[in-house]
């Protein structure tokens, strides 16, 4: 019997998924790279925040932006420059060939690399916590859920469509994501509250998913701080993030559609070098 | 009745420079007719630059012809993607696929995903291959830490793995020892004898291996078909002339022989390091032999070794083309 084209694609996802999730154990160093060395980062910001004497919550603040860092770089690193990667050592020729929706490939990189990256953020919050001596006070659990969930989709969506169009910039691509790291860092207000920017700044940082999903999640777990340092109502911030799920989710299908039928009429997805 | 495997109609695609200046135009396949029935083992046979992968891309729905029709198991390469797709797969030579920190059967189960298998008639399927190609006792090996000719065969399973009806080989036993040669070949003819139906259209420009394996072979160069027949009845093509090997001490003058009369083509290798010229000749009159000695002395070389062959592959290429290979 043959399955439905949903399981076809079901299983596509759990097979693109099943690298990353396997890398994590199998390339120990990452605690090393992607865990102490992002802290040390955190504690710099710790420390000014303590020489300050700033509010205790601003260190609270530095770490969930710290752990936020990680599904950044997974973006800009394992997902946007990725496509160009599996280009140059074949697989894309392969991925493309295969009788299931592309985006099943990409949603594969994107649960393998959240669920990847989801552990990383996850120990840089517990040493952080555990490091510093911050209390983190979670107010409600269920939209703590709704708005991390909502970032992620909007975020691994953002990924999957920048994973087509780096396919345009080629070798250009490892200048895009540095060219997209520190300012983005800086936007989007991960080492404080991005309300401090202004809220021009603060709206157009917005379309990064990242900016609005860390600003909803520092007021949840300071919710006493909530309407001094947060930018927008919690329940605002995760129906615009809804939106931006929707948003780059269609527009990753366009530029995936875009981009193999550029390929296939240029032979630049197929041909190395290109 | 089933339709044929693949069948092409004036198959026509330029390659156009992204800018100008870099250059023109570049006519990879120019009106190819093919037709492959179900159930062939189908050689494409040219030299590098041939039009082979192209052809290739274009039938595994990689490529848009610039021109013309091309159809696999029935279904339109440019509307029908969607059905070709389930049904071929591809393997190419030098592949580097997959990734290096998965095992060998992680990999392979990867791919099979792709495809849609259930995990446990992929895996089942799997072993049976790493065992037919000797690669069991590496299964749970790294694919980085494999040596070539082991990735190639992993490649090729990966091909396999997935069950096609009809699947292209591009040049799989590039660079491979003969022992893992060897393997591929006789897994390759054995898949299409025992299969039902089960379609290869492989690219080489090894002659001895499009010799032994292919029922048919089309000869490629410059995006064109030259001929198409039997490896038999393409050497028939030269039966009626001679065909000869020549050893020589290094000859600087080579195209004297040209107007020697009785030479149909001939081809030279020069091998700089052991001072000596190679040459190949198709002849349309044996008795050209005694000029076409006296013309190389007369240049001032020795003659090291002369013999006269049997016609292959290469020789109706040499015919057909009027170059040899490399």
């Amino acid at each position: 019997m043959t399955d439905s084209w949903v399981v076809m694609n079901l299983r596509a996802i759990k097979g693109r998924a099943y690298p990353r999730v396997i890398g994590s154990t199998r390339e120990p160093s990452w605690v090393f790279f992607e865990v102490a060395l992002p802290l040390l980062t955190v504690a710099a910001y710790a420390y000014i925040y303590k020489f300050m004497n700033a509010p205790a919550e601003f260190v609270g603040y530095v770490i969930l932006g710290g752990a936020m860092t990680a599904f950044w770089l997974n973006i800009l690193w394992a997902m946007a420059s990725q496509f160009y990667w599996e280009k140059e050592i074949g697989n894309l020729s392969l991925f493309l060939m295969a009788p299931i929706s592309r985006m099943s490939i990409l949603a594969g990189m994107a649960v393998g690399g959240l669920l990847a990256t989801t552990l990383r953020a996850t120990t840089t919050i517990v040493i952080g916590t555990v490091v510093f001596a911050i209390t983190l006070n979670l107010s409600d659990p269920a939209m703590l859920v709704v708005v991390f969930f909502l970032t992620m989709v909007s975020l691994y969506g953002m990924g999957m469509m920048f994973a087509s169009l780096y396919l345009l910039f080629g070798r250009e691509a490892y200048h895009m994501s540095n060219l997209m790291s520190e300012p983005v860092y800086l936007v989007s207000g991960f080492y404080f509250p991005v309300k401090a920017l202004g809220a021009f700044v603060a709206a157009g940082a917005s379309v990064i998913p990242i900016t609005l999903g860390l600003d909803a999640l520092r007021q949840l777990f300071y919710p006493s701080t909530s309407g001094k340092d947060g930018f927008l109502p919690v329940e605002i911030e995760a129906l615009v993030l809804a939106g931006l799920c929707v948003f780059f989710l269609i527009l990753s299908k366009y530029c995936l559609d875009y981009m193999e039928m550029l390929g296939k009429r240029t032979g630049r997805l197929t041909l190395r070098w290109q | 009745m089933k339709a044929a495997a693949v069948e092409t109609k004036s198959l026509t695609r330029v390659f156009h420079p992204k800018k100008k200046k870099e250059g023109k135009s570049v006519t990879a396949l120019e009106n190819v007719d093919l037709r492959i029935d179900r159930g062939e083992l189908f050689g494409l046979l040219g030299p590098n630059g041939a039009g082979k992968t192209t052809l290739l891309k274009i039938l595994s729905t990689l490529l848009l012809q610039t021109s013309g029709k091309a159809y696999v198991a029935g279904f339109d390469v440019e509307t029908q993607y969607h059905e070709i797709r389930k049904r071929i797969n591809m393997v190419s030579g030098g592949e580097i696929s997959g990734y290096g920190l998965l095992t060998v059967k992680e990999n392979l189960w990867m791919f099979t995903q792709f495809y849609g298998i259930k995990s446990s008639v992929a895996l089942q399927r799997i072993d049976e291959l790493l065992v037919r190609f000797g690669l069991l006792d590496k299964k749970d090996e790294k694919v980085r830490t494999l040596s070539t000719g082991q990735r190639q065969k992993m490649n090729v399973i990966r091909g396999f793995a997935t069950d096609p009806e009809i699947i292209f080989l591009d040049e799989p036993t590039l660079g491979l020892d003969v022992n893992a040669s060897r393997t591929i070949r006789d897994y390759i003819l054995e898949w299409v004898r025992e299969g039902e139906n089960k379609t290869v259209l492989l690219t080489t420009h090894y002659m001895a291996e499009a010799d032994q394996l292919c029922g048919r072979i089309a000869i490629i160069d410059d995006g064109r078909i030259l001929a198409c027949d039997t490896p038999e009845n393409l050497k028939k093509l030269v039966r009626t002339s001679t065909t000869l090997k020549l050893d020589t001490t290094f000859l600087n003058n080579k195209q004297v022989l040209n107007s020697v009369k009785g030479v149909e083509k001939f081809t030279y290798t020069d091998d700089a390091e052991r001072n000596m010229t190679s040459l190949r000749f198709v002849l349309d009159d044996e008795a050209a032999v005694s000029d076409i000695v006296s013309e190389i002395v007369a240049n001032g070389a020795r003659i090291l070794g002369l013999r006269k062959t049997e016609p292959t592959l290469e020789d109706v290429f040499i015919k057909l083309v009027g170059k040899g290979f490399e």
